[in-house]
């Protein structure tokens, strides 16, 4: 009953979704009111329902309800409860429904938090919103419906595949979507805008806060994944140049662009049509990366089961959306008011160079993901683009960016003095410098890597130093310095964080040089060097979890003698899916890891391992979280919210008719 | 700055940025593909040996041989035709007799390959694509069960 409950649900929503698509932009185009009110009300009904098919589909996981296929090939009784709650979204089904899920949530806070907004555009919006959400619910309802029953119930479900039976991929996927699907928000305004022909700083003041928080979830799921795949898949890796993988970074970097132009536009007026584009683009990325993932077009590590029929709906809403946006655009860019003036040399200046390095980046991405498919469809052969044709293109475009973030911090808007904004740096090059020094000093670091590493520390320094020089300014008691310092804007302390945040991360990926990577056999007794530790396996044995058995070793890891750490690696093996899984053993001492994982079992009691030593490291994901801290203090600025409300407050003039 | 000589000096900016990113992508796709043969069409094209590929099938039922130490040596079908695999390392979790791996190196001559990485998929109903056809057209297909 439940479960019918739930399907009627998502058929009902579906209607609403409809509804909330046509009737509200009926009411824009006539100028009825009690048709554009349609909207709000909807969009919140439509979120309540998806929920409550959400809801209902993880009950029945979490009932066992074995009469339902998606369970059935999903989910095994004996699971942990928060793997079966998991488990829900570890399916293409499942996904593409907390996919809907988020896209009405995003609908339903647009319409929660919209009361001051002018009518028609919040009309518009939403209008735009529940067209996505039918295309969606259609598809799912179509092509991949949770709620599909067996005929006759199995006594047992074939259990998630293990490598997702992971807190980590508990919390990576609604994450992910969160950002993923975020900027649905920011493409429906931008449609609405293009629509209504009514483009101004008061816009790019209403989208920042939802850029913002759609980047900031994104750059905490790819972040999260990141280290997901570090730590279960056993190889030691952070990042594959999987499409998959590169289906999330190709919006994350359109997005990055995007809160960057939008800043520009919010002070300047500047960079609108521009700012529009980028927010069709984050979106359309997102749904390209949803084709790519579920269509099947890809032999991906992630891709599940591929079906002909889900890839060409995906395709049409694809071609849908991205091309009558592009249209839209096409039509109606031309007609936007030109914003405000500035000089080369300019904040506005350095940010449209960081634009423009951001999109060649993304372009890049989307180039190497797509190529290899283009190529096939043509030509028949396959081939796979890999790390290397990514850091050859893209690190000749970073580090000349990482370089310039910290100058285009120093620089004012509309006119800017460069020799002014790079003696303010002085301590930031130095720094760098001495990093330089410092990293070369280690023998056999590729160059590259100690390069890196001192446009990092570069980037740190620089980033923090803004903030500290505008609190030093004009002297004064400590007191008064400390007082001025934290009376500078959030947004302020949100940019020099994300910034450093940046710096982190660009040190931890530049120290992967110094990492040392070994693969060896061991046996009870023997101990192994990885950089400046000893390894020594003290024990294997068996092990049985929940749902699993496991062979586990035991391993001390000393330095100078004494055991610092003590870590067990284990090699799992899952009965319902007759699967294996190693659990890496990972000690983090300082900023660093040894990370150790098991291969195989030998019957003369030996046991391969691979035993890495990877210093800083954990920087990669620190910096990934610090950056989306900084994006953080910028959504929580209170000059910006009230800005919100004080613009929104004040009557808006309307265009005339 | 004029707003003429402002919009030139963005165009010329935006065009160099991207040339040079071009010619970046032109380089490295010459340098760094990796081209992707099933063991048919490997038969078929014989690309000289030296060449990097990746090499994608099934695991011969029977074919896994543990040599010295973590030297390991397979056969990989695509139930047509066969190429002998070597490959010194650990290998996968999901890696198993009759499941879908894909090898990464280098050709060896006379059918051999010599494996530096092997993948296995994260799903077990993950096999690739050409292969899956392969098989669907030789009717031994046994996957996407309901």
């Amino acid at each position: 009953m439940i479960v019918e409950t739930g399907h009627f649900a998502l058929v009902l929503a579906l209607a609403l979704a409809l509804a909330q698509a046509f009737i509200p932009f009926a009411g824009a185009r006539l100028g009825d009111s009690a048709l554009m009110g349609v909207a709000r009300p909807a969009a919140i009904a439509q979120f309540a329902l998806v929920a409550l098919a959400y809801g209902a589909l993880t009950y029945a996981h979490v009932a066992s309800d074995f009469s339902l296929l998606n369970v059935i090939e999903n989910s095994h009784s004996a699971k942990p409860l928060i793997y079966k709650i998991s488990g829900v979204w570890g399916n293409h089904e499942g996904s593409m429904l907390l996919w809907v899920l988020v896209l009405s949530f995003c609908g339903a806070l647009i319409a929660a938090f919209s009361a001051a907004m002018p009518a028609r555009l919040r009309a518009d919006t939403l209008a735009m919103q529940g067209l996505l959400g039918a295309a969606f619910l259609l598809f799912i309802l179509l092509t991949s419906n949770p709620f599909a029953r067996v005929a006759q119930a199995p006594w047992e479900g074939r259990d998630l595949n293990p490598i997702l039976q992971d807190p980590g991929l508990a919390i990576h996927p609604p994450l992910l979507y969160l950002g993923y699907v975020g900027f649905s928000v920011v493409f429906s305004f931008a449609a609405a805008a293009l629509i209504g022909g009514r483009i101004d700083a008061a816009w790019a003041r209403i989208i920042r806060p939802w850029t913002l928080g759609a980047w900031l979830s994104l750059t905490l799921g790819i972040a999260m994944g990141s280290y997901w795949a570090y730590y279960t898949l056993g190889w030691g890796g952070f990042w594959f140049w999987d499409p998959v993988e590169n289906a999330s970074l190709m919006p994350w970097l359109a997005g990055t662009a995007l809160v960057h132009s939008a800043a520009v536009m919010e002070k300047r007026e500047a960079l609108k049509i521009w700012t529009i584009f980028l927010s069709i683009l984050a979106f359309s990325l997102s749904l390209l990366g949803t084709f790519l993932v579920r269509s099947g077009v890809l032999t991906s590590v992630h891709a599940f089961a591929s079906d002909p029929e889900r890839g060409v709906f995906i395709l049409a809403i694809l071609v849908f959306f991205i091309g009558g946006a592009l249209a839209l655009f096409a039509l109606r860019a031309g007609a936007l008011p030109v914003g405000g003036l500035f000089t080369p040399i300019s904040r506005e200046g350095a940010l449209v160079v960081n634009n423009l390095l951001l999109t060649v980046c993304c372009a890049t991405v989307v180039i190497g993901t797509l190529y290899p498919l283009a190529l096939e469809a043509m030509t028949g052969e396959k081939i796979s683009v890999g790390a290397p044709f990514f850091n050859t293109v893209l690190i000749p475009i970073a580090l000349p960016l990482a370089l310039l973030i910290p100058i285009g911090q120093m620089l004012a808007w509309k006119r800017g003095d460069l020799p002014a904004a790079l003696q303010r740096l002085r301590a930031a090059f130095v720094a760098g410098l001495l990093a330089l020094g410092a990293f070369g000093a280690f023998e056999g670091a590729p160059w590259l890597s100690v390069v890196a590493a001192g446009v990092a520390v570069y980037l740190v320094v620089g980033s923090l130093s803004e903030l500290m020089q505008r609190a030093l300014l004009r002297g004064g008691s400590p007191g008064a310095t400390l007082a001025r310092f934290l009376g500078l804007p959030l947004s302020a302390f949100g940019t020099a964080i994300a910034h450093a945040g940046m710096g982190l991360s660009l040190l931890g990926l530049a120290a992967t040089g110094w990492g040392v990577e070994n693969i060896v056999t061991m046996s009870v007794g023997n101990a192994y060097e990885v950089g400046p530790y000893r390894i020594v396996l003290t024990d294997i044995a068996p092990r049985s979890g929940p749902n699993y058995t496991e062979t586990y070793a035991t391993m001390d890891v000393r330095r100078d003698g004494a055991v610092v750490a003590r870590i067990e690696p284990a090699k799992r093996f899952y009965q319902a899916r007759k699967m294996a899984r190693t659990e890496a053993g990972i000690a983090t001492l300082g900023l660093g890891q040894v990370y150790a994982a098991l291969g195989e079992s030998h019957a003369d009691g030996t046991v391969d391992a691979r035993l890495y030593y990877k210093p800083l490291v954990t920087l990669i994901w620190i910096g990934a979280l610090v950056m989306a801290l900084g994006g953080a203090f910028s959504l929580a600025d209170r000059r910006l919210r009230i800005g919100v409300a004080r613009r929104a407050s004040a009557p808006l003039p309307q265009a005339a008719e | 700055m004029t707003r003429k000589g402002k919009r030139l000096t963005l165009i010329s900016g935006a065009l160099a940025a991207l040339g040079l990113a071009a010619g970046l992508v032109m380089f490295a796709l010459r340098d760094n593909i990796v081209f992707f043969y099933t063991p048919t069409q490997l038969v078929e094209k014989h690309p000289a040996p030296g060449a990097r590929l990746r090499i994608g099938g099934l695991v011969k039922q029977g074919s896994v041989v543990k040599g010295e130490g973590r030297d390991v040596s397979f056969v990989i079908t695509d139930t047509a035709k066969e190429v002998a695999v070597t490959y010194t390392g650990l290998l996968p979790d999901l890696f198993r007799e009759g499941q879908g791996v894909v090898a990464d190196g280098v050709l060896a001559g006379e059918g051999r390959f010599r494996a530096d990485s092997v993948l296995a998929k994260h799903d077990e109903r993950y096999m690739p694509r050409d292969v899956a056809e392969a098989l669907k057209k030789q009717g031994v297909w046994q996957g996407e069960k309901k």
